[in-house]
């Protein structure tokens, strides 16, 4: 079904697509910010402090979202000999990785006002820390083995090594006694985020899940390029 | 439909993950105490020795517990069941307040008291506007 994929005809919706995909995200990450940064309220407690949780959450939401994607492509992918699922997924690490570091970033940012230190070894913010060098090895083993089957096989390895990491850095807030803060917005139980919080950081998580989509589109058109140059019409 | 190898391929991801699965899990039971970033109350009077290294003791800090003096700053860290007394001089960040969470870092000097090196606040998982808090507690 997938295997014999015509990359010309991806390649014409593909190469239009990122120009709508643009618009959409200055569109929606304008309407976020003016949200997150102007009219949604103070936190009773941290302040202003509260806003950067707006890019702090959905960054690390999008890049959990990335890195199992990137798991779950690269699995059937080996099993099922599909080559374009590890294209999409080679394309999707980029923006996954860049969202890691801004989560860690941010997150430093807003730990040095409300717990009084910038790092802290605790499970959670190690998980993640880890998470970012899964990717690092990751983007790497492309670049060592380029595109061949050593690649594939590698990349796969390193995501199934890598996603054990990912319930750990889930529950690690509840399995063990951290700094950070157990999870706000729960789908089970009631969220503990009031709702004119929970509004903007909705918009924002939408308009970063849009640049993951531009970027991986650029990416991923680049790889249809490669194949084109290469002549051939089938991966 | 498909061919031998793709199960086996199957078969071969399956294992991988639960080996990996399981071997993490081993290594994270057996060195939960190192896992943890902090030790409760409770943790600290069950613990057969006292311990000379450093350590991080967490909890609520008790209402009407905080005393500063000219040079230092004492506390009550409780976790509802039993309270350690925390002896610190320094900064303390914003958020440190009574009936809050904290986190000390420092040295055990016995059962009951703490000096501590370091504190950390620790923020709990509720945002609210201040109004809606007010709210809260008129109720």
């Amino acid at each position: 079904m997938f295997k014999y994929f015509e990359p010309n005809r991806i390649f014409s919706i593909t190469s239009k697509a990122p120009r709508y995909v643009l618009f959409l995200f200055i569109l929606i990450l304008s309407i976020g910010l003016t949200e997150a940064l102007v009219f949604s309220p103070e936190d009773y407690k941290q302040s202003h402090a509260v806003r950067i949780m707006y890019v702090h959450v959905p960054a690390a939401w999008i890049t959990l979202g990335i890195f199992s994607t990137i798991t779950f492509l690269s699995v059937v992918g080996y099993i099922f000999k599909l080559r374009n699922f590890f294209l999409i997924a080679k394309s999707l690490a980029p923006s996954g990785f860049v969202f890691n570091i801004i989560a860690l970033v941010t997150g430093s940012i807003w730990g040095k006002p409300t717990w009084g230190t910038w790092w802290a070894w605790d499970a959670r913010i190690t998980s993640m820390l880890i998470l970012v060098l899964f990717y690092l090895m990751y983007l790497i083993a492309w670049r060592i083995y380029e595109n061949n089957d050593k690649a594939f096989k590698i990349t796969t390895i390193i995501t199934i090594f890598g996603i054990i990491n990912l319930p750990i850095i889930k529950y690690s807030v509840d399995w063990w006694n951290t700094l950070h803060q157990p999870a706000s917005i729960n789908i089970l139980s009631k969220s503990t985020i009031h709702t004119s919080m929970l509004f903007p950081l909705m918009i924002m998580t939408a308009a970063f899940a849009l640049f993951s989509l531009l970027i991986f589109l650029m990416k991923y058109n680049t790889e249809l390029i490669k194949i084109k140059n290469k002549g051939l019409d089938r991966l | 439909m498909y061919g031998r190898k793709v199960k086996f391929r199957i078969i071969f991801v399956l294992l991988f993950i639960i080996t990996l699965a399981l071997t993490v899990f081993l290594v994270l039971k057996s060195l939960e105490e190192n896992v943890v970033y902090f030790q409760s109350p409770t943790e600290l009077k069950v613990l057969p020795e006292l311990q000379k290294k450093k350590i991080r003791v967490g909890g609520m800090v008790k209402n009407d517990s905080i005393f500063v003096n000219s040079y230092e700053l004492t506390f009550v860290i409780t976790d509802f069941k039993n309270e350690i007394n925390v002896i610190y001089s320094g900064a303390i960040p914003n958020l440190f307040e009574e009936g809050k969470g904290v986190v000390a870092e420092g040295y055990l000097k016995d059962r009951n008291f703490f000096s501590a090196t370091k504190i950390l606040a620790k923020h709990d998982e509720n945002y609210m506007p201040p109004e809606v808090k007010e709210a809260l507690e008129e109720k």
